[in-house]
């Protein structure tokens, strides 16, 4: 079955960020495909890479890059979401003349289009949020 | 339908929304802080002992435990999962609605 997942809420801030997480890896284990992991709103907080929790608590922008790259998973951040909270990449960077990007790594920014793409193709659509 | 809850019942009225609309014979799902509601005790127990009836309650698991909820304090008929059971029981019905 395909799944699509919808993250409304960002990292340490609800639990959100978490159960998304825990949900999109227990699918992918049981075989499921998960068409796109679409961050949304404060969502786009689990993509970047400059979050530096301590090394004895989970980091959950890397527990994302790494299931992503398990996984060859989608993750895409909204991109009007993310100019509004500074997630940038190489693209926006210039674009917008910033000094630094900071997109973790297996996140791609792109827009709201790919999230209707996610609920068309997805067999469910998942939403976590507050 | 399975319906999501991830809201305390003492906080919002996310729970009395999904119990107003959801439709006999749904699946609902207690999540993150929407486990308390699972427990006895509480001034909602008996809403949700009526609701059972009408539908298959479910408490995530690993929620539950962060919170301190035993499962022997959980309202007869509430089920216990995990996160694979959730993917489950989004695989088996054909919507899922969170009612954040």
């Amino acid at each position: 079955m395909k799944f699509g997942i919808l993250v409304n809420e960002g990292p340490y801030q609800h639990q959100a960020a978490d159960t998304a997480y825990h949900f999109t890896k227990a699918a992918l284990e049981r075989g499921h495909e998960v068409v796109r992991v679409f961050f949304y709103h404060d969502g786009v907080n689990n993509g970047t890479r400059l979050t530096t929790p301590p090394q004895d608590e989970r980091n959950i922008v890397n527990r994302w890059s790494e299931l992503a790259k398990q996984y060859d998973l989608d993750m895409v951040v909204c991109v009007a979401a993310a100019q509004r909270r500074g997630i940038v990449d190489e693209e926006e960077k210039k674009r917008q003349g910033k000094d630094a990007d900071n997109l973790a790594e297996g996140f791609n920014i792109s827009g709201l289009g790919q999230l209707i793409d996610a609920g068309i193709k997805a067999d469910r659509l998942v939403e976590f949020g507050d | 339908m399975l319906h999501t809850v991830n809201k305390s019942p003492f906080e919002k009225s996310s729970l009395d929304t999904c119990l107003r609309l959801a439709k006999p014979g749904s699946d609902i799902l207690l999540i993150e802080d929407g486990v308390y509601a699972a427990a006895v005790g509480t001034a909602v127990e008996q809403k949700i002992r009526e609701a059972v009836s009408d539908h298959t309650f479910y408490a995530l698991g690993p929620d539950l435990k962060a919170r301190g909820i035993e499962e022997a304090r959980l309202i007869d008929g509430v089920k216990v999962v995990g996160y694979g059971e959730f993917v489950d029981l989004a695989a088996g019905n054909e919507r899922v609605q969170a009612w954040l």
